[in-house]
């Protein structure tokens, strides 16, 4: 196997989406699993279960249905293509935007049961000491919830760097823009190039398997956090 | 009695209707007491803004009504719960200063050095959560909710989960927080050996409703409330001063109301207050004063009040002895000695279960 072959572009492109998907994943899926650790409202279920969608979706069927909300005449893509001129499928930010989607159950799951163990117990105890709710997120909620964003980073972060079906349907295929290293592996596979397909396959691995090492360790030291 | 509280709430819950109207003071030590479920803690939630229904008066200012709710954050109210809820990722001192740094400066009037002082905790400060006792966790807890300068400071079954030592250790904190830097509390508990401890005031709640609300030793000899506040606890409170103590016999006697009672041999000194427990089982009665020898030590003059209603083959009886005393006495004692109230009679004082020093007195 040689490094030097290697086209580092899908890898890198592969890293930056999962960066901002995760990033993206991190804001929209504190609110919404904060939400549903501490509703009572009747709606509750149904959010539960569209969130929880992508897991049981074939990914196939997510990304068809992206591709035509996002495309020239979707109602999201034709928005946009008036804005900016060009519609969200087949570039980088639609691929972002099927990402977060498709990795929103490993993200927002985590975290919500992770609010729901820490229960009203310390906000209620902030706010009778004054803290509003927002100072009581930030100064008690967040750092008790280390454990429960570690875990939704890595699940959420993993997840997007393996996903295939979604990005092949709604990213295609484009060098540089939408190419990402599955389906890089994929390509190479399909003209036969196996050195190269075994080798970006053992760099997930290895990426991924490390990555686990390394929040399994990280946990195993964070405190549980009893009061 | 300055009313400072003035409290109307009305909570729904399945299976529970929490339905309340009370007037509490502006000082001392008000004991919420009932059985699990009564709503105890439920009252708590209302005061600290947790619950938003009713209304409440502070003071003579409004906190909620029909159209106003101060949120909890922006209530003057100190709370301490039944397990510590210190804060695990910060410091003893850092646990210490997280209300007291939200409390605008102009209103913080209690400090960190002060506090520390009162509540023995100067050398925890720089400890981690983990390596306190429960006891010290609490200490902890309850200096927090000092430093926001509260006008109130609410404590629910605040030594439930400790033993027996600890909770000697914390009690005279509490007293010491409520005398020394006056702030009303308002405890939750249904321990009655912590009643005996701290109560001032008392209000006994039960299915969500006030049963009674009012000084100790009127509200707890009521003869209705046998069924609130348990057989076991059923009896009088009464508070004493020891006149002085008698080493040979290992007797205490005490002043009440210029008559004596004796108690097994106790360490406070002549002249302080001693607040005792009789239970209305220990309490017979006699028309006469017993002639001749007896074993019985405490023998009052009471007047009959009231006669209560048949519990099984035994009745309440409500004595007038300047404060009020029950007997419990049976049907059949009932009607040997004919009693009527208003009619004089002697209380042959078999055991004082229960003796706490009450510095109050």
């Amino acid at each position: 196997m040689d490094l030097h072959s290697l086209d580092y572009g899908p890898i890198w492109l592969t890293l930056q989406l999962a960066t901002v998907t995760m990033m993206i994943l991190l804001i929209i899926g504190t609110p919404i699993a904060w939400w549903l650790a501490n509703t009572c409202s009747k709606i509750r279920v149904g959010i539960e279960a569209v969130v929880a969608l992508p897991l049981v979706l074939p990914p196939t069927v997510l990304g068809f249905y992206l591709l035509i909300m996002l495309g020239p005449n979707g109602w999201i893509g034709g928005p946009v293509q008036t804005l900016t001129g060009s519609p969200l499928s087949f570039t980088f930010t639609g691929l972002v935007f099927a990402s977060t989607l498709y990795s929103l159950p490993f993200v927002v799951q985590p975290l919500q049961s992770n609010f729901e163990s820490i229960g009203r117990a310390p906000i209620e105890t902030a706010s009778s000491l004054g803290a509003s709710r927002w100072d009581a997120f930030f100064s008690v909620i967040l750092p008790l919830s280390r454990r429960g964003y570690l875990t939704a980073t890595v699940l959420g972060f993993a997840h997007t760097l393996g996903e295939f079906g979604v990005v092949l349907m709604v990213g295609g295929n484009i060098p540089g823009k939408t190419k990402v290293i599955s389906i890089e592996i994929y390509d190479r596979v399909e003209v036969m190039e196996y050195a190269q397909a075994h080798l970006l396959s053992a760099v997930l691995l290895l990426f991924s398997f490390l990555v686990l090492v390394m929040v399994y360790s990280i946990n195993k030291k964070l405190p549980v956090n009893v009061s | 009695m300055t009313t400072f509280i003035k409290a109307n709430f009305k909570v729904s819950y399945p299976n529970f209707n929490f339905d309340v109207d009370l007037q509490l003071p502006a000082s001392g030590i008000t004991v919420v007491f009932g059985p699990s479920g009564s709503g105890k803690t439920t009252l708590l939630r209302c005061l600290a803004g947790f619950e938003k229904s009713g209304r409440l008066e502070i003071a003579g200012e409004i906190w909620q009504d029909k159209n106003k709710f101060l949120p909890p954050n922006e209530r003057a109210i100190g709370m301490v719960f039944q397990e510590s809820r210190l804060f695990p990722h910060l410091k003893v001192r850092e646990n210490l200063l997280y209300g007291y740094k939200r409390t605008p400066a102009e209103s913080r009037k209690l400090h960190l050095d002060g506090v520390a002082r009162v509540l023995a905790l100067e050398n925890l400060l720089n400890r981690g959560i983990e390596k306190l006792s429960g006891g010290e966790k609490q200490r902890v807890a309850l200096g927090r909710a000092l430093l926001t300068t509260p006008k109130l400071l609410l404590m629910d079954e605040p030594l439930a989960a400790l033993d027996t030592q600890r909770k000697v250790e914390i009690i005279p904190f509490i007293r010491k927080i409520e005398q020394e830097l006056s702030i009303p509390i308002i405890y939750v508990t249904h321990s009655m050996s912590e009643v005996l401890q701290l109560v001032d005031t008392m209000v006994i709640l039960k299915g969500g409703k006030v049963m009674k609300s009012g000084p100790v030793e009127k509200v707890f000899s009521d003869i209705h409330l046998r069924d609130a506040i348990g057989d076991e606890h059923s009896g009088a409170i009464l508070d004493t001063t020891v006149l002085e103590h008698d080493k040979e016999f290992g007797i205490t006697r005490l002043d009440f109301m210029g008559q004596e009672l004796s108690v097994p041999l106790q360490s406070i000194e002549p002249g302080k207050g001693l607040r005792v427990h009789i239970h209305s089982k220990d309490v017979s009665l006699a028309t006469q004063p017993p002639e001749g020898l007896t074993s019985v030590l405490n023998i009052l003059r009471t007047n009959v009040k009231k006669i209560g209603k048949n519990v099984g083959y035994s009745v309440d009886i409500e004595l007038d002895a300047g404060r009020p005393l029950l007997a419990t006495i049976t049907r059949k004692s009932l009607s040997n000695l004919n009693l009527q109230p208003g009619q004089s009679i002697y209380a042959l004082i078999k055991a004082i279960r229960m003796v706490h020093e009450n510095a109050n007195l």
